[in-house]
């Protein structure tokens, strides 16, 4: 089996691209002048795979929903609320939590790059940091919307977040109905990552995962 | 700088394409050059803005027509010739071929990888009291900086209100440029959408961004 790994691997080798190419190089002398360990890029990669995800943004979310001491803490300081949950990845400074509420929704871009909270999100998908989102959401936030079926009420207020300094932002959507006495776990299986950026809603429960 | 990054209220470039059960790296050097960034910065051989700065600076049609790890790759890779810690030749070569440039935090290997799961701190001392208090007006200065700045263009010349203080923060504007920390006051600032758009925008939208106290003027 494991010569035909290899075979494969050389194979493969004649096949890379012209950027995969230059990546291995650069990554080469990198390492060889000493300035990184490969096995130390190999685990922050498996970070990201493994520990850093929405499913930490979920949890937060989920505790704000069922404990009102939390959730005004978490309005209050988000950064500092998260770091008294030992179960959640530490924080830097100044994440900032915005509610959705029946009159307004929240929705965060950056217009700039791609500011995004990595540790309660995970890294953020190509839409996010593509033009498209980056340019429209400021100017049409309703027609960008549409392009993930949401739709809101007419009256209701937009408020876009443009991510422009070290703040990062994570929208706390309305917790969906018929969750009374739902767990935080149960819970936290609703909440969605595009629930967090607002281009989304949490799941309703019975509806499909 | 006035760069095609600065993409917020730009028409044409068409429909959000969510991509269903998106993979985390849709190729595998995109996960290598993620990571190369994230060491090669928390060794010391640049700031997050200037990384940034120097993916603004790539032509606009290199910008527009690069995938956005391949934005990261193509700015990782100038950066790094140009701060000495690498060269043309070793790059044309694929080999290193020259000695080492001292990194500030030494060389990047698995004790240094917990530290950086936690996002850096920006915040800074007050050098002197904030200029503007919650609520205030302010106009966002009509400033075009030929280098890195965060104040989008859309907003310029624009007036807001205060929303947030921040705090004291790290200035990318010197910091990008290797010119110090210089900590600034930092506000989020909200507008409404039809001073931005015109009486065609959304009446029912506000736009804020976080602005730095040299982009804003009292209204």
């Amino acid at each position: 089996m494991s010569h035909d790994h290899d075979h494969h691997h050389d194979h493969d080798h004649s096949e890379l691209s012209e950027t995969e190419l230059r990546v291995r190089a650069l990554e080469t002398i990198l390492t060889e002048k000493g300035y990184v360990e490969p096995a130390a890029l190999d685990a922050i990669i498996q970070a990201y795979e493994t520990k850093i995800g929405p499913h930490n943004g979920a949890r937060v979310v989920a505790k704000a929903w069922t404990d009102p001491a939390f959730k005004q803490a978490l309005l209050e300081d988000g950064s500092k609320a998260i770091g008294t949950l030992g179960h959640v990845s530490r924080v830097g400074d100044h994440l900032v939590v915005v509610e959705n509420t029946p009159e307004r929704h929240n929705m965060v871009v950056c217009t700039l790059c791609s500011c995004y909270p990595w540790e309660m999100l995970g890294l953020p998908p190509v839409w996010y940091k593509a033009a498209p989102y980056r340019s429209r959401a400021v100017k049409d936030p309703r027609g960008v919307l549409a392009d993930f079926d949401v739709a809101l009420p007419k009256d209701m207020e937009i408020r876009v977040w443009d991510s422009t300094a070290e703040t990062r932002f994570l929208v706390l959507p309305m917790r969906p109905e018929g969750t009374e006495g739902w767990s935080e776990e149960q819970l936290a299986e609703l909440v969605t990552r595009d629930s967090m950026i607002g281009t989304g809603f949490p799941r309703t429960p019975g509806a499909p995962s | 700088m006035n760069g095609v990054h600065d993409m917020g209220g730009m028409d044409g470039f068409g429909k959000v394409e969510p991509e269903p059960n998106e993979p985390m790296f849709h190729e595998e050097w995109e996960a290598r050059v993620l990571a190369m960034v994230r060491a090669m910065g928390a060794a010391g051989a640049f700031n997050i803005d200037t990384s940034r700065f120097y993916r603004e600076t790539l032509p606009p049609h290199v910008y527009l027509s690069s995938s956005y790890y391949k934005k990261w790759f193509l700015g990782l890779e100038e950066m790094l010739i140009e701060k000495g810690y690498l060269t043309r030749d070793e790059v044309a070569a694929g080999h290193a071929m020259q000695p080492a440039k001292t990194l500030k935090h030494g060389k990047f290997d698995l004790a240094n990888v917990e530290r950086i799961m936690v996002r850096g701190k920006f915040a800074r001392p007050a050098p002197a009291p904030a200029k503007f208090n919650i609520g205030d007006r302010v106009r966002a200065r009509n400033i075009h900086p030929t280098t890195h700045t965060r104040l989008p263009r859309y907003v310029r010349g624009h007036v807001g209100v205060v929303e947030l203080n921040h705090g004291c923060h790290v200035f990318p504007d010197t910091a990008a440029m290797e010119l110090g920390e210089s900590p600034q006051w930092l506000y989020t600032v909200v507008f409404e959408g039809r001073d931005l758009w015109g009486e065609d925008g959304d009446p029912t939208l506000k736009v804020s961004i976080d602005a730095f106290e040299p982009y804003l003027d009292s209204a």
